[in-house]
């Protein structure tokens, strides 16, 4: 291949500069823009407004502590649901291990908004599965489902299952089996095997599948608007920057929030690495 | 392994109700495709037809937004994978200097919340006065797939044997004709994944989409306008129209992967005996 020592930076040259113009000088400007005062008449000027920072947290620091929590659950429930999935594929699967792998995928073919819309339907007060079980008698008529914290939780844990599923099912199926009879040899429970041998042997896919859960549930704001109904009660971060950008054109206010959040998604990122030693566990 | 026979049906079992789980909102869909409703509300059978299938095609408020997402899915796949392929060979093959801040320009844009990226986008559209509409939509995707593009392709060019293209040398082939005949056809496979994914992740985006849109509508924005009470037919036909390409799409590519698969153990098996 190209011996010209200018080969490497020819081809990353249209790419580079891509990801440069349009995605770290974005970061940039918003950046700027955050310390910006002014309004869409009168047009911006950047005042250096750090104040901007103190007040969007003040406003609506709850929001980025539901936002926080709503992820945090979404996480865990994913976890709880993706790991025994993940661990019966990968050592259950046998000849439909494949299969099993594009089954987990395949609905994801479908539009993201057009799931989520659909489990709106099913999930409505008087819909396939609550109006069943009001018309049996097992739910009080008064119940309902959708526009509760429980239902965005559901949507969100729905739609980044796969996230999770995905890179546990690569941890575990890597995972060299003869660790876990050399425990049992050496009269470990099975119990004691698992959580001891395989369980510690996945932790980076737990780890992968956790960071790839809670980045894009903490920012997401379409499960908030469709299956939490727009409900104030449980929006998230996402539909106050959703919306100060695109409604109200706040632009400083939605900037600075814009930043907090990726701060915010930063730090709990880093801590949670360290807490695990994902340095230690991946090299 | 070693689990005993109850937890081992009791994780079958278990996996069956989440094999449920995902798929029911999709069973719901494609059953409401074929429904009759009486208004615009599609929450309640009513009764069979095909005549969603067949009215879609003639209502421009639906064909355009379609017509929108496939063309800028198509190009920005065609961008996306040329920039990403360029940036994997790069990558894989060639020392120089700047690797880890490149590593971070591609890794920060997929570990990034989605919100976050359409919003830094719009915040310089605004900025610079550019109008929103196709273009701004069209260079968006091309960002955040690029990433995704590389590292698709990465670990399939980290397994790519060097000697099938020094033996493309020694057999008088200059490097243009080594890369187009014998490099290009073997990463190939690796190449079609990358880009059946950057075209799936493309025509499905909503969130960045949103942000660099203007007035331009694109399917899922139409699909997100168009049920704010209930959700019409329509977008349920084309839900199960494109769960059904994207089906065929995976069936090619798990074929290609064979093939590619067989092809290169013939060429291993022919090469074998010449490398030293």
């Amino acid at each position: 291949m190209g011996r010209g020592r200018l080969t490497p930076y020819l081809l990353l040259l249209p790419g580079g500069l891509w990801l440069i113009v349009f995605f770290a000088i974005p970061m940039a400007i918003m950046l700027s823009v955050s310390l910006q005062t002014g309004s869409l008449d009168t047009g911006f000027d950047l005042t250096w407004n750090f104040g901007i920072y103190p007040q969007v947290i003040g406003q609506f620091g709850d929001l980025f502590l539901r936002s926080a929590i709503y992820a945090l659950l979404t996480t865990l429930i994913t976890l709880l649901i993706g790991y025994p999935m993940a661990y019966t594929i990968a050592f259950h699967g046998g000849r439909f291990k494949t299969a099993l792998l594009f089954i987990v995928i395949l609905p994801f073919f479908v539009s993201f908004v057009i799931r989520t819309l659909n489990w709106r339907m099913l999930l409505s007060d008087n819909g396939l599965v609550f109006g069943t079980l009001k018309d049996l008698g097992v739910l009080d008529q008064a119940f309902h489902f959708l526009a509760t914290p429980a239902s965005v939780v559901f949507g969100l844990t729905y739609n980044f299952l796969p996230f999770m599923i995905l890179p546990l099912y690569v941890a575990l199926e890597k995972l060299d089996k003869r660790l876990i009879e050399a425990a049992t040899d050496l009269y470990a429970s099975r119990w004691q095997a698992f959580w001891r041998v395989t369980f510690t042997l996945s932790l980076p896919g737990v780890v992968a599948g956790s960071l790839l859960t809670f980045i894009p549930a903490i920012g997401d704001f379409i499960n908030a608007e469709i299956i939490g109904a727009g409900n104030p009660e449980v929006q998230m971060i996402g539909n106050v920057i959703q919306f100060k950008y695109i409604n109200a054109n706040d632009y400083p206010s939605a900037a600075a929030l814009s930043f907090v959040l990726v701060i915010g998604v930063t730090i709990l990122v880093a801590a949670y690495s360290r807490a695990v030693g994902t340095d230690r566990l991946t090299t | 392994m070693g689990d005993s026979k109850t937890s081992r049906v009791l994780l079958r079992v278990f996996t069956a109700l989440v094999v449920v789980f995902l798929f029911a909102p999709i069973v719901v869909m494609i059953i409401f495709s074929f429904n009759d409703p009486a208004g615009r509300q599609n929450i309640t059978w009513q009764g069979f037809t095909f005549k969603n299938y067949l009215d879609i095609w003639s209502r421009p408020q639906i064909t355009g937004p379609m017509v929108t997402s496939l063309a800028i899915a198509a190009i920005s796949t065609v961008l996306a994978t040329t920039f990403g392929t360029m940036i994997a060979l790069a990558l894989s093959r060639y020392e120089f200097r700047g690797r880890g801040a490149l590593n971070l320009l591609i890794f920060i844009p997929m570990a990034a919340p989605e919100i976050i990226l359409g919003a830094s986008l719009l915040t310089m559209w605004i900025s610079i006065g550019v109008p929103r509409g196709f273009l701004t939509i069209l260079i968006a995707h091309v960002m955040f797939n690029i990433s995704y593009v590389i590292v698709t392709l990465r670990p399939r060019l980290v397994g790519f044997n060097r000697h099938l293209e020094e033996a493309g040398m020694d057999l008088y082939a200059n490097e243009r004709q080594t890369f187009w005949r014998v490099t290009f056809p073997i990463i190939f496979p690796g190449i079609l994944a990358a880009g059946l994914l950057a075209f799936a992740l493309s025509i499905d985006d909503y969130v960045i989409t949103l942000f660099s849109a203007g007035r331009t509508v694109t399917f899922p924005l139409w699909v997100f306008g168009a049920s704010r009470v209930g959700i019409p037919p329509e977008v349920n036909v084309l839900g199960t129209l494109i769960f059904l390409v994207a089906i065929a799409f995976i069936a090619v590519q798990l074929w290609s992967q064979r093939q590619a698969a067989d092809e290169r153990r013939m060429i291993a098996a022919a090469t074998a005996p010449s490398t030293p």
